[in-house]
């Protein structure tokens, strides 16, 4: 009776996390590996639920009734009982091996890949996330995770700089990212892996569980999982750096660029001013390509790669191919509008302290590494508006 | 003796109005006081105490610490502290409150318990003794120091590699908590070197092992690990001191080294370590427990080898820290295994400690309820342990709030509850005074409801996605609201620890006086006055049972000896200064590795080594140069 109860109390709090209240709950799964883990912990908390019941019930008592009173009697001088202590070392001894054996049948499972996996690769940098698909034509993607839904996954896990450790809690538990050791010529180098089917389309949130450094606390990702054949189509788009352009839009564009979705946050005036619109897509074109160059003469496309633009090759940061379609900028922490950018591009120091990036007016820590950007504030938006176009 | 004859009632009765005020009137007469007696003692209960207001001093920084944390945590996205403060506040925090606040307040129990309850006048190596103590404030305020050259260690209490590597971290701040802990670590050694020596060697005849106190034999188990454990750590630390003043890579995976080494060689130290937090409050409670039910604990036996197996498999438990590291299923399955199995020995000393209570006859007082308070919630924080040692599970909850509110109730939960009661236990014999039950029962209320109310929430917190060491959160994790009740509970501690350091303060002047057993306790340590005379015992007692003050023929004969008023005074060892020259010189010599120098720090060694030698050389025994009176 008190068990099936403390189900249903169990099942409560379990419920209300699913609610989507909490993005980034750990109870809320939406991969088999996740789905598995959360069938262990209810099992688990049941259990220890039940035992936390019965000591504080028992110990109630004891106070209540064994309390001292001005007639309570000499307590007899009891000094043990070994079938007691033999009951209450076999009892938990049972409980434990009813926990064990399902863990460790998890433990090896959830370790076991799927013959039909995809591999991506994950590394982790300070502070942000690199996500590489080797088997998919060598994208390599930031910040922003895209799968397919239902296609089992492997993500082979290592870092580039200090522990990281990815969780995306509703994909499942975390794996540390460890830096790659070098091994004697001949060897395999070892990886950590997480292998998860996501059932489940989406966004999902995670961040760095590992300390790793100023920015730990700022070093999140999204893990966009959509169907097979959207999925395609970004791998797609991905390579050329734009979404495929239709003859007859491929005229459009030309005539009168598509700047719908550009448009509003620079120029809230746009709507009303409905004549000038033709001019105002213009002027954003032409925004878009001075903030071509100034990433560029920045210094930008040192450290940024840009499919679609020959200037832009840089590998030490994240790749900035279809930046425009992430939800987020600075590794999770900024919601991703051409204002933000504005704001993350001119001091990303102060949203990410020890960011590598340097802003405007300061270079990067450490200093030798790279020099001030020196964009000016209309440079800075014209980047912006650069990057914001990229989907 | 037979059972029969064991009455805890009739202690109280004898408590001493005719025989306190002998020996109260000698007390304090026959012992130096000032400065520099304390500077130079090599008394072990004048160490203990020194030792207990060390650790609170530093539990007030570690607090302080824990309430900046708290503020900043207070709602989301704020920036009421740098990210880099942050981590240097939580590196500072874990580190203050595991080594120098938990370690050292259980040696000051170990210090001034231990003896008394064995029937020793002092422990086996009393300079040595006062070298530990000495080592470990100058250690602590080496640790602290870093907070005014701006450069307080920020790679948290478990300095995983490679970001304590000079890449990483290229400034002084890793530099003070390498060599800091290092200085600690030789402190407890010696630590446990001397209480294992002290047990197996001074107990007074007829105190065989399975008769002493629980509390002691906690203190054997804990000293055992302490002399295996922290060599451990001391070797991952000269490593890291070789990888960072020396450029070596040991831990540096570009170069064959290896992170995850470390993490084994922590963790292997990190464990036990554990134990040797928890166990001497287990071992407090184990005595409070029967003293306040007025009966014998329940299983005696079982609680010794309970504990001595938690002693023993806490060895191999460790990679159950290092589950998402990535070991591979077969090593996680065995410290799943492992793990879980030291859930037993646990558990049976839980249902020890509510059998002993059961039939007994329960008097709430303060250090009463700390020991109930620890079985309740230490419990909470055992079952979330059992969530966590199942691998798959912790994959989840690794790392995130939930273990910080898990570990917090085995620490605060256990090991702080422990040396409450322990404190509001051992006090009057310390003192000769009992503490405030009305502000004991104020600190209790407010620890309990300000311990819940900071650390329960943390439990959601983490469940719904909050990684701990983390200087801010997102405001779309939606963890706000927990986050703002465990701020409030943080302060609501902090009030209950004013209330306690008020409460010593004002009872250690004005308490009630208290004899020489004021609740007409079991153990041998109650069979002398309070506070002891400065050598203890006058004669050495012969013990006869587990529960020597409870078996009225024995008690006689016992305090016969201890309550006597010798002829002539038993010769103590002489104060030295030596131990706290020797100290300076330790922490010196670890210091001056900080200027990257390699012969800097041979001026510290040279220094130590003339120290060492003239300790070595001094007679502790010799003419004194004052004579001292008593009378």
């Amino acid at each position: 009776m008190r068990f099936s109860r403390l189900a249903a109390l169990a099942g409560v709090v379990l419920l209300a996390a699913c609610a989507g209240e909490y993005p980034q709950s750990s109870i809320a799964p939406a991969t088999d590996f996740a789905q598995r883990i959360q069938d262990l912990y209810f099992q688990i908390f049941l259990w220890t639920m039940g035992i936390l019941a019965v000591v504080w019930i028992v110990l109630a008592y004891i106070l209540v009734r064994f309390r001292e009173r001005p007639d309570s009697p000499v307590p007899e001088q009891v000094h043990g009982h070994l079938g007691l202590e033999i009951a209450w070392t076999i009892v938990p001894a049972l409980i434990v091996v009813a926990i064990a054996v399902p863990t460790i049948q998890a433990t090896f499972d959830t370790q076991t890949p799927h013959p039909d996996a995809i591999v991506v690769d994950v590394i982790g940098h300070q502070y942000w996330w690199e996500f590489h698909y080797p088997e998919h034509g060598g994208q390599r993607t930031a910040n922003e995770l895209r799968l397919p839904v239902d296609q089992p996954v492997a993500l082979r896990i290592w870092s580039d700089d200090v522990l990281h450790s990815f969780w995306v809690p509703q994909l499942g538990g975390k794996r540390d990212a460890n830096p790659l050791r070098a091994v004697p010529e001949g060897d395999d180098i070892t990886y950590n892996w997480i292998f998860m089917t996501p059932q489940e389309t989406g966004t999902f949130m995670g961040q760095c569980a590992e300390f790793c450094g100023e920015s730990h606390a700022i070093m999140g990702m999204r893990v966009v999982v959509e169907s097979q054949e959207d999925f395609d189509q970004w791998l797609a788009d991905w390579d050329t750096g734009h979404a495929p352009v239709t003859e007859t839009a491929q005229a459009e564009i030309e005539a009168e660029p598509d700047a719908a979705a550009l448009a509003g946050p620079q120029d809230p005036a746009g709507e009303s001013a409905a004549p000038a619109v033709t001019g105002a897509e213009a002027a954003q074109q032409a925004l878009i390509e001075e903030g071509r160059q100034a990433f560029a003469i920045g210094g930008c496309a040192g450290c940024h790669a840009i499919n679609g633009d020959p200037s832009a090759g840089g590998v030490l940061g994240p790749n900035l191919t279809l930046l425009g379609r992430r939800s987020t900028i600075a590794a999770g922490w900024l919601e991703n509008t051409p204002e933000n950018l504005e704001r993350w591009i001119a001091d990303p120091r102060s949203f990410k302290p020890g960011v590598l990036m340097p802003g405007v007016d300061y270079p990067s820590d450490p200093p030798s590494f790279w020099p001030a950007t020196n964009l000016s504030p209309e440079q800075v938006r014209a980047v912006a508006a650069y990057l914001f176009s990229l989907r | 003796m037979s059972e029969t004859t064991l009455n805890p009632d009739m202690a109280p009765d004898d408590t001493a109005p005719d025989s306190a005020p002998s020996h109260m009137q000698h007390g304090g007469h026959d012992e130096p006081t000032g400065l520099w007696s304390w500077i130079t003692t090599v008394d072990h209960k004048r160490i203990g105490i020194m030792y207990f207001l060390t650790s609170l001093v530093f539990l007030g920084i570690g607090g302080i610490e824990a309430l900046i944390i708290r503020l900043q945590l207070f709602a989301p996205e704020q920036a009421l502290i740098s990210a880099e403060t942050y981590n240097q506040l939580f590196t500072m925090h874990g580190t203050t409150m595991i080594f120098l606040v938990a370690m050292p307040m259980a040696v000051a129990f170990f210090n001034y318990v231990v003896p008394l309850q064995i029937g020793a006048r002092d422990v086996a190596f009393p300079r040595l003794n006062a070298l530990s103590y000495w080592i470990y404030l100058f250690g602590g305020i080496y640790l602290n120091v870093s907070w005014f050259f701006g450069a307080a260690p920020n790679n948290s209490w478990v300095g995983y590699a490679p970001l304590t590597n000079t890449v990483y971290n290229p400034g002084l701040n890793a530099d003070f908590w390498v060599l800091g802990l290092s200085i600690l670590g030789v402190s407890s050694i010696m630590g446990g070197v001397n209480f294992i020596t002290t047990i197996i060697q001074l107990r007074a005849p007829g105190m065989k092992l399975m008769r002493m106190p629980i509390f002691t034999w906690m203190t054997f188990v804990t000293s055992f690990l302490l002399v295996t454990a922290l060599p451990v750590i001391a070797v991952a630390l000269i490593l890291l001191a070789f990888d960072r003043f020396f450029a070596t890579n040991f831990f540096v995976a570009a170069s064959g080294g290896d992170p995850v080494l470390w993490q084994h060689l922590f963790w292997i130290f990190g464990h036990p370590e554990v134990y040797i937090l928890v166990l001497p409050a287990f071992g407090a409670i184990s005595d409070v427990i029967p003293a306040f039910s007025r009966k014998p604990l329940f299983g005696y036996p079982v609680v010794v080898y309970a504990g001595v197996l938690i002693g023993f498999i806490g060895w191999g438990v460790w990679s159950h820290h290092m589950f998402t590291s990535g070991l591979g299923p077969i090593a996680d399955s065995f410290f799943v295994a492992t793990t879980m199995i030291i859930a037993i020995p646990t558990g049976v000393k839980i249902f020890n400690w509510m059998a002993t209570m059961w039939g007994g006859r329960i008097k709430f007082n303060t250090a009463m309820n700390f020991a109930i308070g620890l079985v309740a919630l230490f419990t909470v924080g055992g079952l979330s342990g059992i969530m966590h040692s199942s691998a798959p599970v912790d994959l989840q909850q690794h790392d995130s709030y939930f273990v910080v509110a898990h570990f917090h109730y085995v620490i605060v939960g256990g090991i702080l509850l422990g040396m409450f009661s322990g404190l509001y236990y051992w006090f009057p014999k310390v003192t000769g005074r009992f503490m405030d039950e009305k502000l004991g029962s104020w600190h209790f209320w407010t620890t309990l409801i300000g311990f819940n109310v900071t650390f329960f929430p943390m439990h959601f917190s983490g469940m719904y996605g909050m990684p701990r060491r983390t200087w801010t959160y997102s405001s779309e994790l939606n963890v706000g609201l927990y986050n703002q009740l465990s701020t409030y509970g943080g302060f609501i501690l902090a009030i209950s620890t004013v209330i306690l350091l008020w409460n010593i303060w004002k009872s250690a002047r004005s308490g009630a006086e208290a004899g020489s057993n004021p609740w007409g306790a079991p153990s041998l340590e109650w069979s002398i006055p309070s506070p002891p005379h400065h050598y203890n015992f006058p004669a050495l007692p012969t013990v006869q049972s587990r529960e020597p003050m409870w078996h009225e023929a024995e008690r006689k004969a016992i305090e016969a000896v201890t309550l006597a008023h010798p002829e002539v005074e038993p010769e103590m060892p002489n104060p030295s200064y030596w131990p706290i020259l020797l100290a300076l010189g330790v922490t010196a010599t670890w210091a001056l590795v900080m200027t990257g120098i390699w012969w800097v720090p041979l001026i510290g060694f040279a220094y130590t080594a003339f120290c060492t030698y003239m300790w070595a050389f001094e007679d502790p025994f010799a003419k004194k140069g004052a004579e001292v009176t008593h009378g």
